[in-house]
């Protein structure tokens, strides 16, 4: 394949083309979009467990007296009342309020933090989070030797319960985590997910990262899900992807997303979110759904009545709803549930209805 | 999997010759390549297509794409089920999945097409 020295593999690329995957660019990444197909990976996942390598992401420890204190004042969400083994979403922003990731922090210890960042934006992370620690904070970049593989569906839990024991799951309630060994590697555990279905993600050396694959493949209710699926599983929960619903002209504010913003503290970009939380947003995200099957897609226009109100952030076919359904940005007064758009392409105008997240 | 009784165009549709009708789709190599297909649209019976511009569209989870005329004609027949088993294209890209059956206008359209042979050598070069 030609241009295949530009992008990096994960310790599971032979695994994918093995299992017939589809190998695609994501994020300098080569990555399997698909393995049986899209819809029937999605509906796997839905119904049984869908197995999913995620080793491209990005793993940043913070480490030292410093260290909660330094991410209390660099992510949205409150902190100062996060337990050990807890996570927690939330927002990395610019002085201006605009997002430069959005990521899960999991308190390991008071002394020791973990961010789970995005591919496409971890250098830009890295050198943000590096410039804005405090001297008693040591900060690791631990991504390379770090492996990823979620579980999701509802059959995972079954299948963590015979790999670990009854006992193991105990109380690991949704966004909680802890180390658990599976075959004598130490696995980080996590209750967390992209899917909007019971699942898990496990972070363990990169060495491990073919053997645990092919142990957790081994259970029948497991299928490998590759990254057209996550879109589509990730879209109907109504979860944003960085660089589409999330980039750094938007605040979490127009994204809906105030719930994980935390007033009551200091964090970077806190002065401008206050200010446009009094100045009021120009646009906001929602969901709309798609009266047939034909799916919108990024970038088209939304209109209302002739007049432009919005663009599409992400749009895709829903599997589950058997119709065209997506996010987009529109103006605040326009959003009301239920009320008709109309999404214009270069080649139709696509009827729609905005729609609350999640879709199911 | 490429029939040999058909034609073919550099951007992956086929013809079938039957009579002075032509029945056309896209190939299993066009199928696979856009994936699970979601939803078509197609020309009306009446509806006059050229040689060479779009005369559909098929979309999948992830694209939308444009399908090309390898004949101009009329369009006399399309395949209604595609409206709600688009899958068929998938599934069955060269029978249950056809899109439409056109009266062919210039037969000779046809000499210009690829052959089984040619179609197979373009894909394996691609």
């Amino acid at each position: 394949m030609t241009g295949r020295e530009r992008f990096r593999e994960t310790p599971l690329a032979g695994r994918h083309e093995a299992l017939g995957g589809r190998m695609v660019p994501f994020a300098g990444w080569r990555m399997p979009v698909q393995y049986t197909g899209i819809i029937d990976e999605h509906l796997h996942t839905r119904a049984n467990a869908g197995l999913f390598d995620i080793c491209h992401m990005g793993e940043f420890y913070l480490r030292g007296k410093g260290a909660a204190d330094d991410v209390d004042r660099l992510v949205t969400c409150r902190t100062d009342n996060q337990a050990d083994g807890q996570c927690k979403y939330g927002f990395l922003l610019d002085e201006q309020g605009g997002v430069l990731d959005d990521l899960i922090t999991f308190r390991i210890s008071e002394e020791e933090y973990l961010l789970v960042v995005n591919a496409a934006s971890l250098e830009r992370d890295r050198q943000w989070i590096e410039s804005h620690l405090s001297p008693d904070t040591e900060f690791a970049d631990e991504s390379d030797r770090t492996g990823k593989i979620d579980l999701q569906g509802p059959k995972s839990e079954d299948i963590m319960i015979q790999l670990l024991g009854p006992g193991a799951l105990s109380a690991l309630h949704r966004f909680r985590c802890r180390y658990v060994k599976i075959n004598g590697v130490r696995v980080l555990l996590s209750r967390t997910g992209y899917t909007g279905e019971h699942g898990y993600e496990l972070f363990f050396p990169i060495e491990s990262t073919e053997t645990l694959w092919d142990l957790l493949l081994s259970y029948p209710p497991v299928k490998p899900v590759g990254l057209g699926a996550r879109d589509t599983l990730r879209i109907e929960k109504g979860l944003p992807l960085y660089g589409h619903e999330l980039n750094e002209h938007r605040t979490p504010l127009e994204a809906n997303f105030e719930r994980f913003v935390y007033w009551d503290k200091a964090f970077i970009g806190r002065k401008a979110l206050q200010q446009q939380k009094q100045q009021g947003i120009r646009q906001r995200l929602t969901g709309f759904v798609c009266e047939g099957r034909r799916a919108a897609r990024e970038g088209y226009a939304i209109f209302q009545n002739e007049k432009e109100i919005g663009i599409v952030t992400s749009g895709a076919f829903s599997p589950c709803l058997k119709k065209g359904i997506g996010m987009a940005y529109v103006n605040p007064d326009r959003i009301e549930e239920g009320a008709s758009i109309q999404i214009r392409t270069d080649r139709a105008e696509i009827e729609a209805t905005i729609s609350s997240v999640p879709f199911l | 999997m490429i029939p040999r009784n058909l034609k073919y165009t550099e951007r992956h549709e086929w013809a079938q010759k039957e009579g002075n009708e032509i029945l056309i789709g896209i190939t299993d190599c066009a199928q696979d390549e856009l994936g699970d297909i979601t939803y078509v649209e197609l020309p009306q019976k009446g509806d006059k297509i050229s040689q060479g511009k779009e005369f559909a569209t098929v979309e999948s989870v992830k694209a939308a794409s444009d399908i090309y005329a390898p004949v101009s004609g009329e369009v006399i027949k399309v395949n209604e089920t595609l409206a709600d088993e688009p899958g068929k294209i998938n599934e069955s890209p060269y029978e249950e999945g056809w899109l439409i059956r056109v009266r062919i206008s210039e037969p000779a359209e046809l000499d210009g097409l690829l052959d089984a042979d040619a179609y197979k050598k373009l894909i394996e070069e691609n």
